[in-house]
């Protein structure tokens, strides 16, 4: 390649036999180009678990019957395929006229995480991680400082000197996980529970970092259930099992509430510290529990307007 | 293989300035070569821990739910700066009419297209669904604007990338076709620049600071802190690359582009300092709950320390350099090593400064005040150095097709 180099041109130098140059320059473009293609091999094993129907699905709100009625049976037939379960995936949607509040008795709760395990088992939850939609913080009397509470405690519950504070999202008026989110793959529906739809958010997890109350989950890997532990009474917007990569929250278990039952953590609470209902319906319990105990909200100064109410006794 | 003559169509002469361009840009001495393949191979280990990432889920980085952003998103904000940094140069070329500095912005302009493609690139790094990129992509996905900041980032990287895209490929483009560059085909775009630079940085710390449920961020200061330490790890990056293309490739007339930069980041480097004080000031003499995240970065909170380390050597790194910078010697063609050193300390310190020591914080104590450690993952630092392999490639490959252009000052 040693050869003089005839007069320059004031900018662009004439090289001289461009042609060998060339063929040395492409066979070495070749063997880069090989090499990333060999680099990022891995990315066809993801690829195969991903179906065009599946890449190519469009956002929940713009899906029609018949597609959503489409993507539900090829939901069911991946958990089927990929988890061994039989599971059946509604559309359950709004019921027109309720606004669905939850409140928490904390003279009553005692810290015993009864809930938490529901949430995770309704809700199919990878086993492996231990995931829940709730967190329990154990608190010294006498303080609402979180900071002074512990997620992780141990031992006989309910202590004498402390109380317990069951978080799990709080269903804002004005969720700051969906303001930020830059694909609206999280939305709040009309009876106030905030959704996600997992076949379209990016996974860019800026709604966990909005989240003043950790209510949100990431799938940081594909979820493990055991088939015979999977909940097959699911909802797209809810419990189905969740691919990996997605965000993901609890939503006042709307696959049960919205057909009338109650949320898997309330009927799991052994102290009954737990109130569900519908707050536009004058004759609920929650209505008369807002009306007449001293409610508060958690991190009020945010401006958040949390659907979740605390009382004491 | 003469120059494209001035009367052919653009059509056809444009693709073969990029042809030609890309030809010259990987000529070059063996010591070159040596560099690309260096870089190609390390960035191809990034490519494939990344593709082993998006394989087998995020589990394999260190971030969990309760610090779900970590080394990727540290590294994005980081790269913003230095794109913005860039217009330290377009300033005073432009506002000023700095002829030595005209003479070489285009360094600036280049540097700022090889940081923001490194941006994209952290940021899908960062997704857990790079697949689902399109549903980011204005009318065939679906944007959240204008409420999400995150779509006005995209908006503002990319036009960004495409305003500087335009600026150079046009005067290289007519340094091509042997023409003077007319104005009025750049000028208002280079005009447009400078606020834009700005803008990508305001935009980046709207981010964050406007999430109130993370105290650590929800400061006003944040969009002035980003842009003062971005103007000066931008001109640090610049000074030590036109230090080496000197050397490297007798381009003359660097020096007093050297020297400009030096005292601009004399000024910069202390506006961010009493900016970073200002803000412990009120963090630390006020206290309580909201002070936690500070305390944790500089001195660990119920006995986890793991910034700490990180903190103290940027604050190290940043006061040394500053006084450097203070120094007038410094200016000195004699001292030239320790310029390149002064820049290098202060590089390093905004990288800490702003990755580890800003996005980490906003995550420990979490929002529920548990405190949940990150030290990033081998294969987030794979990824990590990968990506920056590939803007040192850009960089490389886009500093040699404006070698031409930036020799002719000598020749006339
Ligand atoms: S608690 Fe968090 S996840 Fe739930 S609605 Fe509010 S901000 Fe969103
Ligand atoms: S992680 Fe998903 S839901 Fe959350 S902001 Fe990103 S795209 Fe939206």
């Amino acid at each position: 390649m040693a050869t003089t180099e005839p007069k320059k041109l004031p900018t662009l130098p004439v090289i001289e036999n461009p042609t060998r140059r060339a063929a040395v320059k492409g066979g070495f473009a070749t063997l880069g180009a090989a090499a990333f293609v060999a680099a990022v091999s891995p990315l066809r094993q993801a690829a195969k678990t991903a179906t065009a129907a599946e890449f190519m699905q469009k956002h929940y709100a713009e899906l029609t019957p018949e597609q959503k009625a489409d993507v539900i049976a090829r939901l069911e037939a991946e958990a089927a395929e990929k988890y061994g379960a039989e599971v059946t995936i509604a559309d359950d949607r709004p019921i027109p006229g309720t606004k669905f509040v939850y409140a928490i008795n904390l003279s009553v709760c005692n810290g015993n995480g009864k809930c938490v395990e529901a949430c995770h088992k309704e809700n199919n939850h990878d086993r492996a991680t231990n995931q829940s939609y709730i967190r329990v913080l154990e608190m010294p009397k006498g303080t609402m400082d979180m900071e002074q509470g512990s997620t992780t405690y141990t031992g006989t519950v309910p202590k004498d000197d402390k109380f317990y504070l069951p978080v799990q999202c709080q269903q804002c008026d004005e969720p700051p996980c969906v303001d930020v989110c830059p694909v609206k793959a999280t939305w709040k529906e009309d009876d106030g529970i905030v959704v996600v739809d997992y076949n379209w958010c990016i996974g860019c997890r800026y709604c966990e970092a909005a989240c003043p109350y950790h209510a949100r989950r990431f799938n940081w890997k594909a979820p493990e259930v055991p088939a015979e532990e999977i909940n097959p009474d699911q909802s797209y917007l809810s419990n189905r099992v969740r691919p990996v990569g997605v965000v993901e929250k609890c939503t006042y278990c709307l696959h049960r509430t919205r057909r009338g039952k109650l949320p898997a953590c309330l009927e799991a609470c052994p102290t009954g510290a737990r109130v569900f209902g519908n707050i536009l319906d004058p004759e609920s319990s929650i209505r008369w529990i807002l009306e007449n105990k001293r409610v508060y909200i958690l991190k009020e100064e945010l401006g958040t307007k949390p659907a979740f109410f605390y009382f004491f006794d | 293989m003469s120059s494209a003559s001035a009367t052919e169509s653009h059509i056809t002469s444009y693709p073969k300035f990029v042809g030609r361009s890309l030809w010259l840009a990987t000529e070059g001495s063996l010591g070159f070569y040596a560099w690309m393949t260096m870089l190609t191979a390390v960035f191809l280990v990034g490519a494939n821990a990344w593709a082993n990432q998006v394989a087998g889920g995020m589990i394999g980085t260190n971030m969990t739910d309760q610090v779900s952003w970590g080394l990727y998103i540290a590294n994005f904000t980081f790269m913003v700066g230095l794109a913005a940094g860039g217009v330290m140069m377009v300033i005073p070329a432009y506002l000023y009419h700095d002829r030595k500095m005209h003479d070489v912005v285009i360094i600036g302009e280049l540097l700022a297209i090889a940081a923001i493609v490194m941006c994209l690139m952290f940021v899908v790094a960062d997704l857990g669904r790079p697949d689902r990129f399109w549903h980011m992509m204005p009318f065939i996905g679906k944007f959240n604007f204008p409420i999400s900041m995150l779509t006005w980032d995209v908006i503002v990287l990319n036009g960004y990338l495409l305003l500087n895209l335009h600026i150079c490929g046009y005067l290289l483009y007519m340094r091509f076709l042997g023409l003077k560059p007319n104005p009025v085909w750049y000028v208002p775009f280079v005009m447009l620049s400078i606020v834009w630079a700005i803008s990508i940085h305001t935009v980046t710390a709207f981010l964050y600071c406007g999430l109130g449920g993370r105290p650590f961020w929800n400061t006003a200061l944040l969009a002035p802190r980003f842009l003062a330490s971005a103007f000066v790890s931008g001109p640090a990056f610049i000074i030590v690359a036109m230090v080496l293309i000197k050397r490297l490739t007798g381009v003359v007339g660097l020096d007093d582009p050297i020297a400009t930069l030096t005292r601009i980041i004399r000024v910069t480097i202390l506006v961010n300092l009493l900016m970073v004080a200002s803000e412990l000031f009120t963090e630390f003499y006020t206290g309580g709950a909201h002070a936690s995240a500070a305390k944790y970065l500089f001195f660990g909170l119920h006995g986890k320390t793991a910034l700490v380390p990180w903190t103290w050597t940027a604050i190290g790194l940043n006061m040394t350099a500053a006084l450097l910078f203070l120094w007038p010697g410094l200016l000195s063609l004699r001292w030239r090593p320790l310029l390149v050193a002064a820049c290098a300390m202060a590089f390093v310190g905004a990288w800490i400064e702003k990755g580890m020591g800003l996005i980490i914080p906003g995550f420990v104590p979490s929002t529920l005040h548990e405190i949940v450690e990150y030290v990033p993952s081998q294969l987030e630092w794979k990824v990590t150095v990968g990506i920056w392999a590939f803007g040192l490639m850009v960089f490389t490959i886009a500093i040699k097709t404006a070698l031409p252009t930036l020799k002719q000052p000598a020749e006339h």
